[in-house]
């Protein structure tokens, strides 16, 4: 599995195939000077893999190619290769030489041959336009007509001589029984391994009636390499191998930027909205408003300006905007200007590879920054149980690379009853944020639950909030807990309803008991006030009684002044002792 | 058919090839027995006329070419079965 980086460094080693994800592989491509076996049944895609290798070698290596097509003529193989944007007409001017070696219908054999005729014509042709290529597509045709082994053996070593004199980088293509694509180690082209570096295995399989295409290198020289199966699938370009980011690989930018999830109160859940280019995964029973949810990213990210691809496995387009139209969501007007891109997948049938590279694709062209798979599970629908996972692994890679914030929608099985989480996928470990939405049944009623069960870098809430749909959007609002028992739609509403009275009723008690309290205070302080007046007027009573006492005393006394005065009696008055 | 009619063959060899050697002493062993006088063989060897072989779109060798009388014919390998490489000349196998 380790990749030989050394090998990278050297790449004058290998001849690089520019085909993609191969080159990963095989650890820079095939080996330069030497010969490749590439085996495959019928329509397993050897001869494009072949072309492939020498086209692309001629358009970016600077590596002209000859291609032997022995089964094939080269008109039929240079049609087909039309199809894919390779400017194969350019190319053949001086860089690409298709050579037709097929028997005609009409030869005659009679007795043994050999190849010298060919190969010293190849011999000047690749002199003359200095090929460094060369392909010999279903050499077992030409070797079928050998009287025997021994004469296959023979023409065998003879190319193996050939091709070492003229340091070409060579790929033979060999059909192989479909049933055990590893015959090719049996008779009678067993031998043939001998003078290969490199052999590399093509298999086309149909699993519960859906195409599977698989890559396997065999075996390499002097060179380690990636020994799995890696599915691929013929594009518009090619060939395209599908890898897991292998070691070495550069991880993605990773931002703190913030997008919203185009529900308000869940980007408060949620402490802001999702992260930029994070993988978020909504999962629910059908009909829980997943749809709806990713359907308001959308809409979000359009009024941001931000280009938006909606892959619908479910409906069509326009069913997308008339169903989402109803809930507030207005997707028509980002539509018409462009921002936004429906993608009705509904009718895709093929593999889950195919369909991530068609969605890749058209994200790509559409420039997408923001992306929704409504719903991811379709793609490990009957017959691509295995590969599914593999391929959601590699949607959130790619999306993480190309800093695309993805959205899918995950449907739950009814069957697999409550249990949050899809088992066919095992997305939810890799997503970096999962909502769950479900159904609460509770007097006769239906309503939508959400739940936030892992957000990775963010603070959320933990409260399972009641989702509200209404012309307006979406809403949330915060059920009701009541002895233990969740309470939504009617029953929330019914108890608000009761709550608002108690509230209303608690606030004209209160206003009661102030009015009661500001009375009694009132009269208080009227109290204070008597009681204060009532002291004063003693004070002053007190200081009346204390003046009079004076006043009578010095009458008193001048009263007896007088009186002696009257009386005449002596002046002096008596002393105490 | 007339015996009087030409035939004019070209033989695409690999000289040092052991199946060239062979069809060319076949061809000359058939062309003694059934075409006597009345033959040409012109021999052209792959590895100093690639050009030829080309041209001619030789991919096996040996190729034996009937250009003369038409329709011109192919056949590939040592014509060691006689027998066949008659039928397709157009010659009986008892006719001389």
């Amino acid at each position: 599995m380790k990749l030989d980086r050394s090998a990278l460094a050297t790449g004058s080693r290998k001849a690089p195939t520019g085909i993609t994800g191969f080159d990963e592989i095989s650890g820079g491509g095939l080996p330069r000077g030497r010969t490749t076996l590439l085996i495959g049944g019928p329509g397993s895609g050897k001869t494009i893999f072949s072309l492939q290798f020498l086209v692309n070698g001629a358009r970016h290596f600077r590596e002209p190619g000859i291609f032997v097509a022995f089964e094939e003529t080269s008109k039929r193989v240079a049609a087909n290769a039309a199809s894919f944007d390779w400017q194969l007409a350019q190319l053949q001017r001086s860089k690409l030489l298709f050579v037709d070696a097929q028997p005609t219908p009409d030869l005659v054999q009679s007795g043994d041959f050999d190849l010298c005729g060919m190969l010293a014509g190849l011999g000047v042709q690749a002199r003359e336009m200095k090929a460094r290529r060369i392909v010999f597509d279903a050499l077992d045709i030409v070797l079928a007509l050998l009287p025997d082994l021994a004469a296959r053996r023979r023409e065998i070593y003879r190319l193996h001589e050939w091709l070492l004199a003229h340091e070409l980088t060579c790929v033979i293509t060999l059909k192989a029984g479909v049933e055990e694509p590893n015959s090719i180690t049996q008779q009678p082209y067993g031998f043939m391994q001998f003078m290969v570096d490199c052999s590399v295995i093509l298999n086309h399989s149909v699993v519960l009636g859906v195409s599977q295409r698989n890559l396997r290198v065999q075996k390499y020289r002097g060179s380690s390499f990636d020994e799995n199966e890696s599915p691929f699938v013929i594009g518009s370009g090619g060939l395209d191998v599908a890898i897991v980011r292998l070691l070495g690989g550069i991880d993605a930018d990773v931002t703190r930027e913030r997008v919203t999830s185009g529900v308000k109160r869940l980007d408060t859940m949620l402490g802001g909205g999702y992260y930029r280019a994070a993988c978020v995964l909504i999962t629910g029973f059908p009909g829980t408003a997943k749809t709806t949810l990713s359907g308001a990213f959308a809409e979000a990210a359009c009024r941001r300006g931000e280009r938006t691809l909606f892959v619908s496995f479910d409906s069509d387009g326009t069913e997308v905007v008339r169903n989402l139209a109803s809930v507030g969501i207005e997707l028509d007007r980002h539509l018409k200007s462009g921002l936004l891109r429906i993608m009705s997948a509904r009718n895709i049938s093929g593999s889950a590879e195919m369909c991530l590279v068609r969605i890749k694709a058209l994200a790509q062209a559409h420039k997408a920054r923001c992306l929704v798979i409504d719903p991811v599970s379709a793609l490990s629908k009957s017959g691509n149980e295995l590969t599914a996972y593999g391929v959601a692994e590699r949607l959130i890679d790619w999306s993480k690379v190309d800093r695309i914030t993805l959205v899918c929608t995950s449907l739950l099985n009814e069957i697999s009853g409550q249990a949050e989480g899809d088992a066919s996928l095992h997305i939810s470990s890799l997503a970096d944020t999962w909502i769950h939405l479900n159904y609460l049944v509770q007097a006769g009623e239906r309503n939508r639950g959400m739940s936030i069960i892992k957000s990775r870098g963010t603070a959320h809430s933990n409260q399972v909030r009641e989702l509200i749909l209404s012309d307006a959007g979406v809403t949330l609002a915060d059920i009701f807990t009541a002895g233990g028992e969740v309470l939504m739609g009617t029953m929330r509403w019914e108890k608000e309803g009761a709550e608002r009275v108690a509230h209303e009723v608690a606030e004209v008690a209160g206003k009661l008991k102030r009015v009661t309290l500001d009375a009694q205070q009132a009269e208080l302080e009227v109290r204070l006030k008597a009681v204060q007046t009532e002291l004063i007027a003693k004070q002053v009573e007190k200081t009346l009684l204390a003046r009079t006492t004076a006043s009578r005393k010095a009458e008193i006394l001048r009263g007896r002044v007088r009186m002696r005065e009257l009386r005449g009696a002596d002046a002096a008055a008596p002393r105490r002792k | 058919m007339s015996a009087r009619i030409k035939f004019k063959f070209r033989l695409f060899v690999a000289a040092g090839t052991v199946n060239s050697s062979q069809a060319m002493v076949n061809l000359h062993a058939i062309c003694r027995a059934h075409l006597a006088g009345r033959h040409d063989i012109e021999v052209v060897d792959v590895f100093r006329e690639p050009q030829r072989a080309l041209a001619e779109g030789i991919r096996m060798t040996p190729t034996l070419l009937k250009l003369a009388p038409g329709p011109v014919k192919r056949i590939v390998g040592t014509l060691a079965q006689t027998e066949r490489v008659l039928e397709t000349l157009g010659l009986e196998a008892g006719a001389a």
